[in-house]
């Protein structure tokens, strides 16, 4: 048991080992250690996109009452990796006049935020890449970067529908952006650090879920806008916008920005569950089995919530993040501090 | 050659590798996004100095925040297809041009040569973070709660201006 709960550390302490007998110097081992990571990562991240895609068209289909995918290999659990070889095998296609590096880049840059967000997060106990003490405030500043890509693509498409997604996908990012961070701010007023094991370590007797119930229905709806999925997925809106910033994207480019959608997901699934749902605790099964489960099943929320609400106006997304979420989300922060203090230094009379 | 002075030299020509670029390229959608990369190469150089708090600061604030209001701008209110000269009223002033980054550059390497560079030998704080917290709510309070009002003021400014005027004579 003992072992099956450490087997990935285990395996980060062999390979060190090895490194160090191979005879490179400690730089060179952490060099290599640092590759290994980002190898692990990116495997993590990719993984978790085939699997997820093909999980969400499973769901959607019971949502839906329909079979969804079931043809290829059994129960249709091999069609994912159809789509893949037919994406990587189509034409790449660079509309006419458009900006070509910046077109060319942005499903490239758009990994950037997601990897490196993934550094930080805490897969099981001891199992984060780097246990950064900045923590959720590095979580916080990576990934307010991945506005950029999408402005590029969105740019450098030279198409007007594609411009247009981008205005709105960074109006949505940036103004959603601002109560993610105070849902967030509130249980870090509680444990007092912003270090992601510590703030696991902290909710060993009761999930933050508990103590701050309205930050994790901010969160909830923040990360879904700043995903840009259904019921914020105005960025791509297919009924008004043709298909947003994705217009002129296909073949493999489009792959990876939608591959890119499916890792952003997962992270936030993956923090939301380290924040507020008790991270890898659990009885019984090894920290990182009640890690994925949790992970998978706030995963399969969002996307329970992306197959039963319709889009929203453009201008009810405004008011609503601005008018509503963001008071909130002060006023959360202002309650939870008021809340700390008593509780460490009572009441004073 | 240690680790940390080739991820100095690095880090130091892609920054200024790219705020040579927001300056010579002719698009200004391709200056942004250098600037942007100008940032984040800052944040790079807090690193390699091991000011992990104030790098992040950077890429939320400047590379996150800061770049994404230029983004915003340049979207906006670009004419043409982009080109810097079409969009830049400032840009046929050469001659004052030059006047005016002689003389700062002059002053900046005066007071660069002036400057006695030592190196720090206090020992590295383990808790940036904490350190940072401390210092904000004692010794700079006052800065810390004026730079909020003086944020405050900005905002009731940019909703005065932003608010739709209703029934205009």
């Amino acid at each position: 048991m003992e072992f099956l709960n450490n087997i990935f550390v285990y395996i980060a302490q062999w390979i060190r080992e090895t490194l160090a007998a191979l005879g490179f110097t400690p730089v060179w081992v952490e060099m290599g250690m640092g590759t290994v990571y980002l190898v692990s990562i990116l495997g993590v991240c990719t993984l978790a996109a085939l699997f997820y895609v093909l999980w969400e068209r499973k769901l959607a289909g019971y949502i839906q009452y329909r079979p969804g995918p079931n043809r290829l290999g059994p129960n249709g659990w091999f069609q994912t990796v159809a789509d893949a070889i037919k994406l990587l095998t189509k034409e790449d296609v660079v509309p006419c006049g458009a900006d070509k590096p910046v077109h060319l880049l942005a499903p490239v840059f758009i990994f950037v935020p997601t990897v490196l967000a993934l550094a930080v997060v805490p897969f099981g106990k001891g199992m984060a890449a780097i246990d950064l003490d900045l923590g959720i405030f590095y979580l916080i500043a990576v990934t307010s970067l991945s506005t950029i890509p999408i402005f590029m693509g969105g740019w450098g498409s030279n198409n007007k529908y594609s411009l247009l997604g981008a205005m709105r996908a960074v109006a949505q990012m940036i103004s959603y952006e601002i109560p993610l961070v105070f849902s967030l701010l509130g249980v870090v007023l509680i444990t007092g650090t912003l270090q992601l094991q510590g703030i696991v370590a902290a909710q060993s007797n009761i999930w933050f879920v508990f103590l701050q119930p309205v930050a994790f229905l901010i969160f909830i709806i923040a990360a879904t806008a700043e995903t840009n999925r259904a019921p914020f997925d105005l960025p791509e809106g297919e009924s008004e916008l043709t298909a947003g910033i994705y217009t002129e994207y296909s073949g493999m480019k489009w792959a990876l920005f939608f591959l890119a959608e499916y890792c952003n997901l997962f992270i936030v699934s993956a923090i939301g569950v380290t924040v507020f749902l008790g991270g890898w605790q659990g009885p019984l099964l090894p920290s990182w089995v009640w890690f994925l489960i949790k992970t998978h099943l706030l995963f399969s929320f969002f996307i329970w919530i992306r197959w039963t609400f319709p889009r929203i106006r453009v201008d009810q997304l405004m008011n609503f993040g601005w008018k509503f979420l963001v008071p909130l989300s002060l006023a959360n922060v202002f309650i939870t501090g008021i809340g700390v203090y008593i509780y460490y230094n009572g009441l004073g009379w | 050659m240690e680790l940390h002075v080739i991820a100095f030299w690095l880090i130091a020509f892609v920054t200024l590798g790219s705020a040579l670029a927001v300056v010579f390229l002719t698009n200004i959608v391709h200056s942004a996004l250098a600037l942007i990369l100008t940032f984040l190469g800052i944040a790079g150089l807090y690193l390699t100095l091991n000011a992990d708090f104030l790098a992040a600061v950077q890429v939320l604030v400047y590379a996150g925040a800061v770049s994404i209001l230029i983004v915003f701008g340049i979207m906006l209110i670009t004419r043409g297809d982009g080109r810097m000269a079409d969009t830049n009223i400032f840009g046929k002033y050469k001659y004052t041009a030059a006047i005016v980054i002689t003389a700062f550059l002059g002053v900046l390497s005066h007071y660069i040569i002036k400057t006695p560079w030592q190196m720090g030998t206090a020992a590295l704080s383990e808790n940036t973070m904490g350190d940072i917290a401390e210092l904000l709510f004692s010794d700079y309070v006052i800065p810390f709660e004026l730079a909020a009002i003086l944020l405050t003021v900005a905002m009731v400014g940019a909703i005065v201006i932003a608010r739709e005027v209703k029934n205009p004579k």
